[in-house]
């Protein structure tokens, strides 16, 4: 029934010259995204990858396991010394991020470019 | 839609994950046959999903053989919705969640439902059945909401 999550890797560059990893995600955030979400970010090298963009554009509907997980790659990625941002996000999910506190954690941007310009 | 009676809606939904936006869209199809923002629909949309997701996780244990009541009553300025399982319902409500608790380990990263529900409607309660089961979280949003 919940739309399975995909996502993709790719690698960009800020304006300030930083390789940037960008996660993209696709369909539902929900409990069955596990693997989309946490799994991708771990698969990640943490030794050279600093900074990562979190890309919801084509993403829908984010329930509360689908928060927790983010709230995970934020815990792994804050342990790991990686520097993480979001763009992308609704108005409705930029508002649940704020409400629930993401957003001391990880910026919240409306599109790549002004994530990319801000790490 | 009628310019005084209350107008019911009901649904039912098997205990399975996902099932939620079910509900969630029809809650957000007689929100919007009632007039409410775009803005206040998306909260009902959420508040709601959270509801049926606890109802169907933690009130019926994902129990398939159970299933979850949602009743949507539509009134003049507000929209109620019922979302009833066959738990025992809250003792206690759970403390709001500390996203500083969360990063340092010392929350569980979930927990957030409850909270989000009660931020995002008006009137948000939870209400043990009587006999021990057939508990109920009743959520309501007010059509004047923050109005222009």
């Amino acid at each position: 029934m919940q739309s399975e999550t995909k996502s993709h890797v790719d690698q960009v560059t800020s304006p300030a010259g930083h390789p940037v990893t960008v996660l993209r995600f696709e369909g539902d955030i929900a409990s069955t995204s596990k693997d989309a979400v946490l799994g991708t970010y771990q698969a990640l090298p943490k030794t050279t990858v600093k900074l990562i963009l979190l890309d919801f554009t084509k993403v829908d509907y984010i329930n509360s396991s689908g928060i927790a997980l983010v709230i995970q790659l934020l815990i792994e990625a804050s342990n790991s010394g990686q520097k993480v941002a979001a763009f992308g996000l609704s108005a409705h999910f930029t508002k649940v991020f704020t409400m629930v506190g993401i957003t001391k954690y990880a910026g919240l941007f409306a599109d790549q470019a002004a994530a990319l310009a801000a790490l | 839609m009628s310019e005084r009676k209350t107008t019911n809606v009901e649904v039912r939904l098997p205990s399975r994950m996902g099932f939620e936006k079910v509900a969630m869209s029809t809650a957000a199809s007689v929100a919007k046959l009632m007039g409410f923002r775009d803005d206040r629909v998306e909260d009902l949309k959420t508040a709601v999903a959270e509801a049926c997701i606890n109802a169907i996780e933690h009130g019926n244990r994902l129990n398939e053989k159970l299933s979850v009541g949602v009743i949507l009553s539509a009134g003049v300025d507000s929209l109620e919705v019922k979302v009833i399982d066959d738990g025992k319902g809250m003792k206690t409500q759970p403390a709001k969640p500390d996203i500083d608790r969360k990063m340092h380990g010392e929350e569980d990263p979930r927990g957030m439902g409850m909270f989000l529900i009660q931020a995002l409607v008006d009137e948000a309660e939870w209400v043990a059945g009587s006999d021990g089961k057939s508990s109920y979280v009743r959520l309501v949003i007010r059509l004047d909401k923050d109005a222009d």
